[in-house]
């Protein structure tokens, strides 16, 4: 009941070819099958190891390196907030507390609706808009809980999410694809900069910085 | 401060779809591509090294000698690998820039890539971060349609093809030869050296890893001269930077300044310290390196003055925290990050950050047993200059540094948890901030 | 025959003390040819160095360039210089604590399984742990549990909490035996040897992973909880499961084979062995199996002593017209040529042959003239593989075959060997050695830089055109004692008849394998195996390789001792060809007198036999 099928097989392919040597696809690879199938499954891992001819061991043992590979289906959204140590003090914790009350699990679990697992999530350098929480890897800056939850509830009710940094919130395996390296065309989606990373150029403007002389 | 010739890399974010290429162009973007591919190869070379460009992702390497490793003799293949895995704690300058101007590091890439005669590129940007990949898989495809990538690109006869990597979640991979590996489609560890990245890397061929700052850097040097550049910054650390400031500030940001820049300076920039409250520590370049205290604030923020300062330039990921801040808590939370992201190949950081994570919680939990410290800073020299590579270092800097500058409040923590002595709300930037 | 010039010296002190070694030795390899031993765990040095453990840490003053490495080093990674003077820890403080650090870590996760673990009593960390570690360790905080064993494969069990991540296994897995199987999985504190249940470690060479696992995380199944390395007596054997002629260390208590470990033989299997020789364990003097002369009498076979047995085989051998000798192709060269001397001597018959079954007519005068009486030094060996630019198979599958022959062609590939197989059927062997599949030996295009490599099927036909070409070639036969009773003379020559026909042929045989079937006629059959049903007219238990000492040669021609384990209640097959060739010397008699003079059985003074 494998949902690798013959495009499937045939993005694996392609991914391979991108590079001068096939195993380097190797995790792009990885990043499709879990679009495909949301996760990494043994059929998933066996197809690769099949492509790229390494065994079924050697490609969990890349899998299960990195944090992003899952070894169990999850949830439509992915919802990651940062513990590391300054997120957590701006108020991380208490913004995974709320997430976590809201949707009735803990770290690692998914909820029972299916549609939102939750992570602990290390540094996602964007602690100028801390505390930060990730969804499907789109940036949500300057997180409360309030916000948070607000966010959660929208997406919940089908209502569209859209991050200022980001793209509109579609699913985690959607997002999967774009990390396997299959253009999706939203580049175009969200603004340039956020307020803090445009601080620095306004303090300069302000103080009448040059810059480069033109 | 008197005026200062920054910002440089910041100068186009903000504006309206400023990472298209048609804005780019319009901004002036690829006029230094377009010079470097009038020079030769080792002219651009030649300028870059001229420049006195240090590598901006921490270690401070000038790029100009980095690329003069690569034996041009040998028949491989040479690559250039952008190290886009931006993972150091506190670090937030290369996600900001891939996603308002990816061109320029782009542009970086061409110039650098003819430098050294590299003909296929890599960016590996960290996986975690979707909407980067999509504006520097977006941008690549305009370069190819634009004829900037490519055979014979804008007629120079110079070939190049950039290939876009995701990574999935590994800050060790931030390490060049852990990069490597992962690139090649392994676990991301790092490798053992010799062989050298620039004579044998990626593929066993000569490889110049650079982070994405440096490169973003060249187009401006092309530009204006390495003179130019090295008018800025102070005698061994020329040109400027972006200064990450996060925290307890004012407003946090990135700030681009010369290096040298002080960070009371920077502080004035960012409004100081948030109101009604005061600094109690912060980092100059990420959580790898040793803490500083409100005494170190008009030390240069350079990498001469770093070190002078027994610590690191780093990453230049400055990391505000106040008085509400508990010492022992931001020290707990770090190194569970150096446990979590360890790849495990060798014994000391492996082991040592499951030992150093259980000895500070205990401490957090005012549960620690008189000795504990003391025994913190064993283990730590059990680690220090022992690993396989620098992750450990950090991971041991965090410490020891915090219970250099902190001992009593560490100690606090045989009687009291961490968080009835700094009661966690008070250090969210709202109201309510949990334990 | 390949020349290595001679190695460049590098002149370095350790510990006070200068010596010499070959460029491109590191520090820790060194420190070993003056005697010192750098504690280790990850290092091995037959794999590709690692650094992972931190265990072998040194401080190195002066690295040969009058500047020293601020922090200590660790010596496996690090190749000597001219000059260098490095310190271990008998000589340096810094040294010596760093590698107490380091053991302090190692054990903070480690469970203490000691009493319960395969290891203790052999285990490199035990040893280590007294030797360079603290007295006691500090930490008092929680080790990270896994569930336990985890079944590998049916023979090998994983305790992952006992594993220190040293890698020698996938490293193994990976770089010697080419079967990537096992590999490291997770990150961290829980990384871990992982495998994959649809993709079993099904390599021939797994059981390696046991012998070199530095800890009690890989033990053998068989052996769990099976014996205590001090009780047990190890020989010096060599392995009698192919003609590759692997050394193996032979483990025994109280004449009770426990275990079989590779033994080290740099030229041959360097340190490595096969499943087959490593988990087969022979029978020997403690098993019980049938010890009593058979006779058949009245269509059935019953017990008879000795001296009844040997009787009856000399009579029936005497009353034949024509007689033949079998010896099989398992036995010692001294067993083998007391067949040869058996058949010319005492029987005075042409026909010997030591081959189970014949297909070729024409390989027997082959192996007399070309592979009969080679000596070692003129042979194809195994280190020429190594060297070597090209080497062709010819109907030989190497892992299948004799996998140490395996072992060191894929050791070779790293030197630039290329591997052809000449029509051979696509195979994950083949895939692993790189080879180029041809059609004919052609094809192969035989120069002097080739070396070639024809297994026991290959037609006799086809040897004549390998050895008239200007190739280098060996033939590697199936059997253990091949090569032997090949020297011995156990081929048919002028008059004599090979084994299909002697089987087919109404004659008198002497049979020395339980693989040789019955012949038509009367039949003396010794038996080592204890197979008391097999055809016989006299059925004679013998020595197992176990219970006797003799040698065995290799495809190379190679002397490799047969080491006894402990002396049974049985004669080894030579023996018992000597008595009766005194028999049917001695002129014919009858009755009770017959066999007067045979001593009983009794093992050698001294020596023990037990159940």
């Amino acid at each position: 009941m494998s949902a690798i099928d013959e495009r499937t097989m045939a993005e694996l392919q392609e991914i391979a070819q991108r590079y001068p040597q096939p195993r380097s696809g190797l995790m792009p690879m990885l990043h499709l099958l879990q679009s495909v199938e949301g996760y990494v499954s043994d059929a998933g891992a066996e197809a690769v190891a099949e492509l790229l001819g390494l065994t079924v061991a050697q490609v969990l043992g890349v899998a299960t390196f990195y944090t992003q590979y899952r070894r169990q289906p999850g949830g439509k959204h992915q919802v990651g907030i940062c513990a590391t140590a300054l997120c957590a003090v701006m108020g991380g914790d208490a913004v995974y507390q709320a997430v976590s009350d809201h949707l009735g699990i803990e770290d690692g679990q998914t909820s029972e609706d299916g549609l939102f697992s939750l992570e602990r999530v290390e540094c996602n350098a964007a602690c100028d808009f801390a505390p930060v929480m990730m969804l499907n890897w789109e940036f949500m800056d300057n997180m409360t809980p309030e916000k948070a939850v607000k966010i959660l509830e929208d997406l919940a009710a089908g209502r569209e999410v859209q991050p200022r940094r980001g793209a509109k919130i579609t699913s985690w395996q959607e997002n999967e694809r774009v990390l396997a390296g299959f253009y999706d065309g939203r580049a175009d989606e969200g603004i340039s900069a956020g307020e803090p990373s445009l601080r620095g150029k306004k303090a300069a403007e302000e103080r009448g910085w040059k810059g480069e002389s033109k | 401060m008197s005026v200062v010739p920054t910002p440089v890399l910041t100068a186009n974010w903000g504006q309206e779809r400023s990472w298209k290429l048609k804005k780019y162009l319009a901004g002036g973007g690829f006029k230094a591509a377009k010079k470097a591919l009038g020079l030769s190869p080792e002219e651009v070379m030649g300028i870059v090294k001229d420049s006195g460009l240090r590598g901006r992702g921490g270690a401070g390497f000038p790029t100009g000698v980095k690329w003069s490793f690569v034996p041009q003799d040998n028949p491989n293949p040479k690559y250039l690998v952008v190290n886009a895995d931006e993972s150091e704690p506190g670090t937030c300058k290369d996600m900001p820039l891939l996603l308002a101007s990816p061109h320029t590091l782009l542009e970086g890439i061409v110039i650098s890539s003819y430098a050294i005669h590299c003909h296929t590129a890599f960016v590996y940007v960290r996986g975690e971060v979707a909407h980067v990949a999509r504006r520097l898989q977006g941008a690549v495809a305009e370069l190819y349609e634009a004829g900037w990538l490519g055979k014979d690109i804008q007629g120079s006869g110079f070939d190049l093809d950039i290939i876009v990597h995701s990574g999935a979640g590994a800050y060790i991979c931030g390490e060049e030869t852990a990069l490597l590996d992962s690139l090649e489609g392994r676990r991301g560890q790092p490798r053992l050296r010799p062989p050298f990245p620039a004579v044998a890397g990626l593929y066993a061929s000569p490889t110049v890893i650079n982070n994405v700052e440096s490169i973003a850097t060249v187009p401006s040097i092309l530009r204006n001269g390495a003179e130019w550049f090295q008018s800025m910054g102070t005698e061994k650390s020329k040109g400027f930077t972006i200064y990450s400031l996060s925290g307890h500030v004012a407003n946090p940001g990135q700030y681009e300044a010369p290096l040298g820049t002080t960070f009371a300076e920077l502080l004035e920039l960012a409004g100081g310290i948030r109101a009604g409250h005061e600094l109690k520590f912060f980092t100059p370049g990420g959580s790898s390196t040793p803490i500083l205290t409100p005494a170190d604030v008009d030390l240069p923020l350079d990498y001469e003055g770093m070190v002078g300062a027994g610590t690191m330039l780093g990453t230049k990921a400055l990391q505000v925290f106040d008085e509400t801040t508990s010492i022992v808590r931001t020290t707990l939370r770090w190194s569970e990050f150096y446990k979590h992201e360890s790849c495990g190949k060798c014994t000391p950081c492996r082991e040592g950050t499951w030992w150093l994570v259980q000895l500070l919680k205990k401490l957090e939990a005012g549960q620690g047993q008189e000795g504990d410290v003391d025994k913190l800073l064993a283990v730590c020299d059990d680690i220090n200059g022992l690993s396989f590579c620098a992750l450990a270092g950090g991971a041991v800097a965090c410490v020891t540094s915090a219970v250099k500058h902190f001992r009593p409040e560490f100690e606090l923590g045989y009687t009291t948890p961490a968080w009835e002595a700094y009661p966690y709300e008070r250090s969210a930037l709202f109201a309510g901030g949990a334990k | 025959m390949s020349e290595t010039a001679p190695a460049e010296l590098v002149t370095l002190t350790i510990d006070g003390i200068e010596v010499s070694v070959p460029k491109g030795t590191t520090v820790i390899r060194a420190a070993e040819s003056i005697g010192i031993a750098i504690p280790r765990f990850c290092d091995h040095p037959l794999l590709a160095p690692r650094g992972s453990c931190r265990m072998c840490l040194v401080e190195i003053p002066d690295a040969g360039n009058g500047r020293g490495f601020p922090a200590p080093q660790t010596s496996c990674t690090m190749a000597v210089a001219p000059g260098m003077v490095v310190q271990t820890q008998l000589t340096s403080p810094k040294a010596k604590a760093a590698q107490e650090g380091i053991m302090e870590l190692l054990l903070i996760n480690h469970p203490l399984d000691c009493p319960i673990c395969d290891k203790g009593g052999e285990c490199p960390l035990q040893n280590q742990a007294m030797s360079a570690g603290r007295a006691e360790s500090r930490f008092d905080g929680v080790k990270r549990r896994y569930e336990k064993p985890v079944k590998i494969t049916d023979r090998l069990l994983l305790d992952r909490e006992r594993c220190v991540l040293c890698a020698r296994c996938t490293r193994f897995a990976e770089e010697i035996a080419g079967d990537p199987f096992i590999s490291l999985a997770e990150r961290g504190a829980y990384q871990q040897v992982g495998s994959y249940p649809g993709e079993p470690f099904d390599s021939v060479f797994s059981g390696n992973v046991v012998q070199i696992c530095p800890v009690g995380a890989f033990t053998a199944a068989d052996y769990r909880f099976n014996a205590r390395p001090f009780d047990l007596v190890s020989v010096d054997t060599t392995c009698e499961q192919c003609a590759a002629g692997c050394s193996l260390r032979a483990d025994h208590r109280h004449g009770s084979l426990r275990r079989r470990l590779a033994g080290v033989n740099p030229e041959v299997n360097e340190e490595w062995n096969c499943d087959r020789g490593r988990f087969h364990l022979p029978l020997g003097a403690t098993d019980d199996r049938p010890l009593t002369p058979l006779l058949k009498d009245g269509g059935a076979m019953r017990e008879a002593s000795w001296p009844e047995a040997l009787a009856a085989a000399a009579a029936g051998l005497r009353k034949a017209l024509k007689t033949g000798v079998l010896p099989g192709p398992r036995q010692t060269a001294e067993n083998a040529a007391a067949f040869a001397a058996f058949a010319r001597d005492t029987l005075g018959t042409p026909s010997i042959d030591y081959r189970v079954r014949v297909k070729d007519e024409n390989q027997a005068a082959f192996l007399l003239e070309q592979v009969k009486g080679k000596a070692l030094a003129e042979s194809v060996q195994y280190r020429d593989l190594e060297n070597a630019a090209k080497v062709v198979l010819v109907d030989f599958d190497p892992e299948a075959d004799a996998p140490i022959v395996f072992l060191r062609l894929f050791k070779g590939l790293r030197k630039g060997l290329k591997v052809v197989a000449v029509a051979a059927e696509p195979s994950r062997t083949l895939a692993k050695l790189k080879a180029e599949l041809v059609e004919t030996l052609e094809d192969a295009a035989l120069d002097e830089n080739t070396i070639v490599l024809a297994g026991e099927r290959c037609a006799s036909e086809t040897l004549r055109q390998i050895a008239t070409s200007p190739a280098r070639w060996a033939w590697i036969p199936n059997d253990v004692g091949a090569i032997g009773a090949i020297d011995a003379g156990c081929l048919p020559g002028e008059g004599g008849l090979d084994v299909e026909r002697m089987l087919n042929a109404s004659m008198a045989l002497v049979v020395g394998d339980d693989a040789v079937e019955a012949g038509m006629g009367f039949t003396v059959r010794l038996s080592d195996l204890g197979d008391d049903a097999a055809g016989a007219d006299v059925w004679l238990p013998v020595a197992t390789v176990t219970e006797q000492s003799g040698t065995f040669l290799n495809w190379e021609h190679r002397r490799g001792s047969v080491g006894l384990i402990a002396k049974g209640r049985v004669p080894a097959a030579a023996e018992v060809l000597a008595h009766l060739a005194g028999l049917l010397a001695a002129p014919e008699t009858a009755g009770s007198e017959a066999g007067e003079g045979i001593p009983d059985f009794e093992p050698a003074e001294g020596e023990e036999v037990s159940a």
